[in-house]
């Protein structure tokens, strides 16, 4: 065996003495560990560590530590930096990490900023009944989006907030009874980790895994449930892959089961009907800045009849029926209410102008290369996020290269990290295919100009990255790269 | 009650809705405003019951004023111009 010449001598992949390595020196490029990191363009990197992806079963601690080198290099690979003055702003094409505020939240905003600061707990001046009107109309609009009762509505920080506060409090509420929770592998991970943390207080949980489309098999639902279990928490829709899950037969189940469901609408609240009484559904998590509202706001709905009771995660003052003590922010829940009030006349505008937004998009991209996946059931699923894998492209090198366009190649809070996206291991994609992946966000304000700009950027770069790519030469002189054995001890 | 907006009326809003949602500063909100209020205005065109026209055109106006308060907070707070304009 000749020694590798990137790893040395315990490389035993053929990739680093053979034709990689002459390729690698054909592009002029020394070996990875001698080039700066800002000069570490994506063909050379990405082939590398795909290369060597096999070794990670064969002796973990160097995979481990190649892991751990690649992740530093990884966090310079694109580089944070601020805007100059005359610099062009980046598309904004992320769409489901956040959204930009309707200019019409923040018109019904701003009085509540400037002059009505009342804290709506007060109930003994006009400062405080202003403000409490105010939290009131909010409630009400929020409770008219989802077909619920203005009582059903609790305030609270956000989606990871509503989140935790439902899992684990109608967990921990009914620990008495019942110890078994059911949830998705291809849920946020605020919910992931509440189950992780009731894992950890002796609560049994079931991540269920998904089919290849992103969508729950609803006979294993079925199975997994116990005269044990207390709650199921299923997403309406996914925030990487767009996949809708069918939440009104998942609640006639739970609702036949008595088991309470629980489901995460952050991506899902004002953007598609969702009623919560024809669904079933006793708890739910909105978020405001995924619907042209503020951050730092969202709502948990809690069902009163019949009634869940859950355990305070935050206890004080006694507000919002206890369930959620501390001071409503007015401001940001007049912010929420308006952007409910607004996603629910506008839904039908948006949701026609997303879907034609988006198969533009798709059509000008899939018509143009080739071999472009699209992740997630194709007709179950909310148009605005689009998510593409481009076979022998890393994800990383193609955001790099579209700098004029803010993208993501997942969830933003998982963005930093070198493992290629949970939600994409879980419906079954290849780990290339994993990393290889980058999100499309489209909504209210994107513009047609913006969707073809980005298409067409996309389609150079994706086709000069391809020819940079050794894979993708092997596969054009028709070589079955998965016939290939890399490792051949 | 107010007699119904007549026609020119409703084209004189039409036209001021049009000019002032150029003015935004931000790419994205002008181009949404200019395009949602052509829409509406092409959706309601039928419209014939006086009782909508006259609450329509108060809508309008209503929208008018919002569109007046942020363009004026919107060009106070200008950014680079994005890379498709």
């Amino acid at each position: 065996m000749t020694s590798c010449k990137i790893l040395g001598g315990r490389c035993p992949s053929p990739a680093h003495s053979g034709a990689f390595y002459r390729w690698r020196r054909a592009w002029c490029l020394p070996p990875a560990e001698s080039l700066p990191p800002s000069t570490m363009l994506s063909s050379g990197r990405t082939a590398s560590s795909r290369f060597c992806w096999p070794l990670q079963r064969l002796c973990p601690r160097l995979s481990w530590e190649r892991r751990a080198a690649a992740s530093t290099q990884r966090k310079e690979l694109i580089k944070k930096r601020d805007l100059v003055q005359d610099e062009l702003r980046p598309l904004y094409m992320d769409f489901q990490a956040t959204t930009p505020m309707d200019p019409r939240v923040l018109d019904a905003m701003l009085p509540y900023q400037v002059n009505y600061y009342g804290n709506p707990h007060s109930r003994t001046h006009a400062y405080g009944w202003e403000s409490e009107a105010a939290m009131e109309t909010a409630r009400k609009q929020v409770a008219d989006l989802i077909g619920a009762d203005h009582r059903e509505i609790i305030f609270t920080s956000g989606a990871t907030e509503s989140n935790n506060m439902a899992v684990k409090g109608v967990a921990r509420f009914y620990q008495g009874k019942k110890r078994h929770v059911i949830t998705t592998q291809t849920e946020h991970k605020c919910v992931l980790d509440s189950c992780r943390v009731l894992e950890a207080e002796g609560f049994r949980v079931t991540y269920l895994p998904v089919q290849p489309n992103g969508l729950i098999d609803l006979e294993l639902l079925e199975a997994s449930m116990t005269p044990d279990t207390s709650l199921v928490s299923i997403m309406t829709v996914n925030n990487e892959i767009g996949v809708m899950q069918p939440i009104k037969e998942i609640g006639r189940l739970c609702r036949s089961k008595g088991v309470f469901f629980h489901t995460d609408a952050a991506q899902a609240a004002g953007k598609i009907p969702i009623d919560v009484s024809d669904a079933n559904i006793n708890l739910m998590s909105i978020s405001a800045h995924k619907i042209y509202g503020p951050k730092g706001v969202g709502a948990l709905y809690v069902q009163r009849r019949p009634r869940v009771r859950l355990e305070p995660l935050q206890n004080g003052g006694g507000q919002e029926r206890g369930l959620r003590s501390g001071t409503v922010p007015t401001p940001l829940a007049v912010g929420l209410g308006a952007a409910c009030s607004i996603a629910q006349q506008e839904m039908g505008y948006d949701h026609q102008r997303v879907s034609m937004l988006a198969n533009r998009l798709v059509q000008k991209i899939t018509s143009q290369l080739p071999d472009v996946i699209m992740n997630g059931d194709p007709q179950q699923r909310y148009p605005g996020c689009v998510n593409l894998s481009f076979a022998y492209v890393e994800g990383e090198s193609l955001l790099m290269a579209l700098k004029d366009i803010a993208l993501s190649s997942g969830s933003a809070c998982t963005s930093a990290s070198l493992e290629p996206s949970y939600v994409l291991r879980a419906i079954g994609a290849d780990e290339d295919l994993a990393h290889s992946s980058i999100r499309f966000g489209i909504g209210r304000f994107t513009t047609e100009e913006e969707v073809d700009f980005t298409a067409e950027k996309c389609i150079q770069h994706v086709k000069r990255l391809r020819e940079m790519s050794p894979l993708w030469e092997m596969v054009q002189e028709g070589i079955d790269l998965k016939s290939i054995k890399w490792t051949q001890h | 009650m107010m007699a119904a907006p007549s026609r020119a009326q409703v084209i004189s809003l039409y036209k001021m809705l049009l000019r002032e949602s150029y003015n935004f500063p931000s790419y994205n909100y002008r181009t949404y405003a200019v395009r949602r209020v052509r829409d509406a205005f092409r959706v309601n065109k039928d419209v014939a019951d006086p009782n909508t026209v006259e609450r329509l055109v108060l809508e309008g106006r209503q929208s008018l004023a919002l569109i007046q308060r942020q363009v004026v907070v919107g060009s106070m707070f200008q950014a680079q111009k994005t890379a498709v304009e």
